[in-house]
């Protein structure tokens, strides 16, 4: 615990090396979650830029051997939530960014199973989706992923399951939106569908 | 979706379904983090050393 006490000089050269060093790793996944966040490269790149300044501003915080990654991403979480962009407005057009970084695909068959998911998982409420990244794709526990999101560790195993299922049946029905347009009733019927699915357990 | 069969053979192909989704999740995020670090990122850091009048 003597890493953490209080009045420890936040100037501490081996210290920070170490810190920036680990930061460093971390980076690619800082922008892989950005990216799952926002759904547009560029924003994804701010947002991770910003949280890993954030992170290093506030190194004197962390305690050394603790889970930094479980840490740095739930300052950019944070930093995501707290620029307001959790409006259905924000995720409209995050979609829309996701149907942007489409078209600079040239291949229009190889590539259509990922793109299907992205569209798909751009569909998903927020906080379900962030559960689902977290455990699904960054490899945190769930226990992990409910300290990054606040909340409880049965909330988040409620919220992947959930997006788990709202996922398969948008896949299924192919319901993910590749006009650009409103993805419409369909959408809400299936994931209204997949809802009622998850409580019927 | 009007057919919520429970049998032994859906649930199996749900799970399959499930695995292949999952897959293709972990893809979809390695992909971006096996992407090259823009520049900008450690250009950011490197100044974030200097002290705040340096910058």
């Amino acid at each position: 615990m003597s890493e953490a006490q209080v009045g420890r000089s936040p100037f501490d050269p081996v210290r920070d090396g170490t810190f920036k060093k680990e930061l460093v790793t971390l980076i690619p996944h800082l922008r892989a979650f950005a990216r799952t966040l926002t759904g547009d490269p560029t924003a994804a790149d701010d947002l991770a830029q910003d949280a890993m300044m954030k992170a290093w501003d506030a190194r004197a915080s962390f305690q050394m051997g603790t889970n930094m990654k479980a840490w740095t991403f739930m300052i950019l979480r944070n930093q995501f939530y707290s620029e307001k962009r959790r409006s259905w407005r924000q995720i409209q057009l995050d979609q829309e960014a996701a149907e942007r970084t489409l078209v600079a695909v040239d291949d229009p068959e190889a590539p259509v199973a990922l793109d299907e998911l992205r569209l798909s998982l751009a569909m998903l409420p927020p906080e379900q989706r962030e559960a689902l990244i977290l455990v699904g794709a960054g490899g945190f526990a769930y226990e992990e992923a409910a300290e990054i999101c606040g909340c409880a560790v049965g909330t988040v195993k409620s919220r992947v399951s959930r997006a788990r299922r709202a996922l398969q049946a948008i896949l299924e029905a192919g319901a993910y939106d590749r006009d650009g347009g409103a993805a419409g009733d369909a959408m809400y019927a299936i994931l209204a569908d997949a809802e009622r699915l998850s409580t019927l357990r | 979706m009007e057919d919520h069969r429970k049998g032994p053979a859906a649930l199996d192909e749900a799970r399959l379904r499930q695995q292949a989704i999952g897959v293709k999740l972990r893809q979809m995020f390695d992909e971006v983090v096996n992407e090259p670090v823009p520049d900008e990122f450690l250009d950011i850091l490197r100044k974030a050393d200097k002290p705040a009048g340096d910058r």
